[in-house]
């Protein structure tokens, strides 16, 4: 979760290894070692091995059988669509929320960072019924809604508004230590220069936040795309019209229809492994340029 | 976005957040333009998509009154899947306390090939969405599966019972307990390590008297997370479940069955309570960082 925390370099020499007991440690530190590894694979790797081994077990063409299903196509189209609409607005969300709380001292700082930290620890079921009592039937302007003929519970519309709250936070907290480490020197000479606040944020502040920016922007899809709980609140789950690819893969699962459910499922897990991917790889660039 | 929409706590909010006379002194010292501009998209963003729901259940589920409320929750069902999700959280924290402190340590402090694959490796459960993970699991525990075949036979079932749950919670939390450790774990000073070693310690002593105090406020906080998380998950959870009423049925799918039988109020109740509980561990972790921070200010 923390980004700048992962600087596998700094594992210092252990000091205990040279004391009285060194070799007590070293049979120690292997034993800890492997033990790690090992439940490491059978925990975290082997889940994703087998849906692997499960989606390719009658071969390629069997696969692709399986995802090319109209339904399926469907699914995919649809998580893609919202997922599009909900991370550009979080990420200008995002960023604006980082430029106020990094760039200016105001009181109740620390309440409004709370606030943005909410969604992280709140239930996706809870998360969807709450946006059902707001716009559902029975909801806060259910009646208005109703009343000027406008439908957002069992759409797409309500998909990107559970997905913009479950994603709310992930951005602002991969900016906010950055840019507040960054400290707001270089704006404020860009200020006093003459320059716009949109070209202080294009020329000094981007450049800087490029990366974290890219990070929080990918974490934020990748928990867009697989969001389940709170979309199967709100979404009605209307076979071919509102499921996105995590309930198409429950329906498919209930259906037994394995081979669909476990094809749909490998196309997540290669989205969730790139985002693992990019995550190390711009680890590595900010571990390398600080 | 719907950004006209102004329920009433979010004008509350734009009109209190900012005393007026505070705002002038903020003013005159800034150089930098765009505070009103980006807070006030924060504020409405904030407003309209965090905390307009939630008040909207808060005020739903008061609606309920104290007797409706009491008649919900003291449904033997819902007794039943609270204590069912309860200990099966208690034992998925479980399981992450061990794992993820394990993990911290030898991701910190021991050189092993593999090191940074397993170091990516870790934030695996926070990528992979909780339905793939809850399918994955349950195939991988099944009579048929690659776990399941050689611990049914030794009498041990894992999936749809409470086993099961509470591996799948252990799953989608994994990152916490990991992630908050590994910094503070990072910048520990040696010294008082060094020290101890040449004072004749043995290596668990240290771990125990001199590591383990230092880093356990990021530890608790981590297992605090890793406990709210498995209270509310229900995407891995459900599949490997098989939900089965008063027996391996989580509080958050009931509150999912009330949904689908059109009873309201029961299913705002239910997820009253879970928000209850998310906002209590929430501020207890809270308070516990400040006083950390506190105590460490005091002591430098």
């Amino acid at each position: 979760m923390s980004m700048a925390a992962l600087d596998p370099a700094r594992a210092f020499p252990q000091a205990a290894a040279v004391g009285a007991n060194g070799r007590t440690t070293r049979s120690g530190q292997r034993v800890l070692i492997t033990a790690g590894l090992v439940l490491t694979a059978l925990f975290l790797v082997a889940p994703v091995a087998v849906i692997f081994a499960q989606a390719f077990s009658r071969g390629f063409a069997a696969y692709r059988a399986s995802i090319v299903q109209p339904e399926t196509l469907h699914a995919i189209w649809l998580t893609a669509v919202t997922a599009l609409i909900a991370v550009p607005i979080n990420m200008v969300f995002g960023v604006a929320a980082a430029w106020a709380i990094a760039k200016f001292r105001f009181p109740g700082k620390k309440t409004l960072i709370s606030l943005i930290e909410i969604p992280f620890s709140i239930s996706p079921i809870v998360a969807g019924v709450a946006y059902l009592l707001v716009y559902g039937s029975q909801g806060l302007f259910g009646e208005w809604l109703a009343d000027h003929d406008i439908r957002i519970m069992f759409t797409p519309a309500a998909i990107v508004l559970v997905m913009l709250f479950v994603t709310s936070p992930f951005v602002v907290r991969e900016l906010l230590p950055l840019m507040q480490a960054q400290g707001s020197e270089q704006e404020e000479a860009a200020a006093t220069l003459g320059a716009t606040g949109f070209q202080i944020f294009r020329r000094v502040t981007l450049p800087n936040i490029r990366w974290a920016l890219l990070y929080g922007t990918v974490l934020c899809s990748a928990r867009a795309i697989g969001e389940f709980g709170a979309v199967s609140v709100v979404s009605g789950r209307i076979r071919g019209e509102t499921n996105t690819l995590p309930l198409q893969i429950e329906l498919l699962y209930n259906d037994y229809n394995a081979a669909g459910a476990f094809a749909a499922a490998s196309t997540l897990t290669v989205i969730a492994l790139i985002t693992l991917l990019i995550k190390a790889i711009i680890e590595r660039r900010i571990g390398g340029a600080g | 976005m719907t950004a006209t929409v102004i329920g009433p706590l979010h004008s509350d909010d734009g009109g209190q957040f900012i005393p007026p006379p505070v705002m002038k002194a903020v003013r005159a010292r800034r150089v930098l333009p765009g505070f009103g501009l980006t807070m006030g998209l924060t504020l409405t963003y904030l407003g309209v998509i965090v905390l307009l729901p939630l008040a909207a259940l808060i005020l739903k589920s008061a609606e309920i009154g104290l007797d409706g409320f009491w008649q919900v929750l003291s449904s033997p069902r819902v007794l039943a899947s609270f204590q069912l999700t309860f200990t099966a959280a208690l034992i998925a924290t479980a399981i992450n306390a061990a794992y993820g402190l394990l993990m911290a340590w030898i991701l910190v402090r021991y050189d092993f090939p593999g090191k940074r694959f397993v170091d990516a490796l870790v934030d695996l459960p926070f990528a992979l969405p909780t339905a793939v993970a809850g399918v994955a699991l349950t195939t991988l525990f099944a009579g048929t599966g690659w776990y399941g075949r050689w611990l049914e036979p030794a009498g041990i079932q894992v999936a749809y019972t409470i086993t099961g749950v509470a591996i799948a919670m252990a799953f989608t939390s994994v990152p916490f307990v990991i992630r908050t450790v590994q910094p503070v774990l990072e910048s520990l000073d040696s010294q008082i390590e060094e020290a101890s070693v040449t004072l004749g310690a043995y290596p668990f002593t240290i771990f125990r008297r001199i590591i383990l105090p230092m880093i356990a406020p990021a530890y608790l906080t981590g297992c605090a997370l890793a406990f709210a998380r498995s209270l509310g998950e229900f995407g891995a959870v459900i599949f490997i479940a098989g939900n089965l009423p008063f027996k391996t049925e989580i509080a958050a799918l009931l509150i999912f069955i009330r949904l689908e039988e059109f009873d309201y109020p029961a299913a705002s109740a239910i997820a009253a309570v879970l928000l209850a509980l998310a906002f209590i561990i929430l501020f207890a972790t809270n308070v516990l960082q400040a006083r950390w921070l506190r105590r460490r200010e005091a002591a430098s």
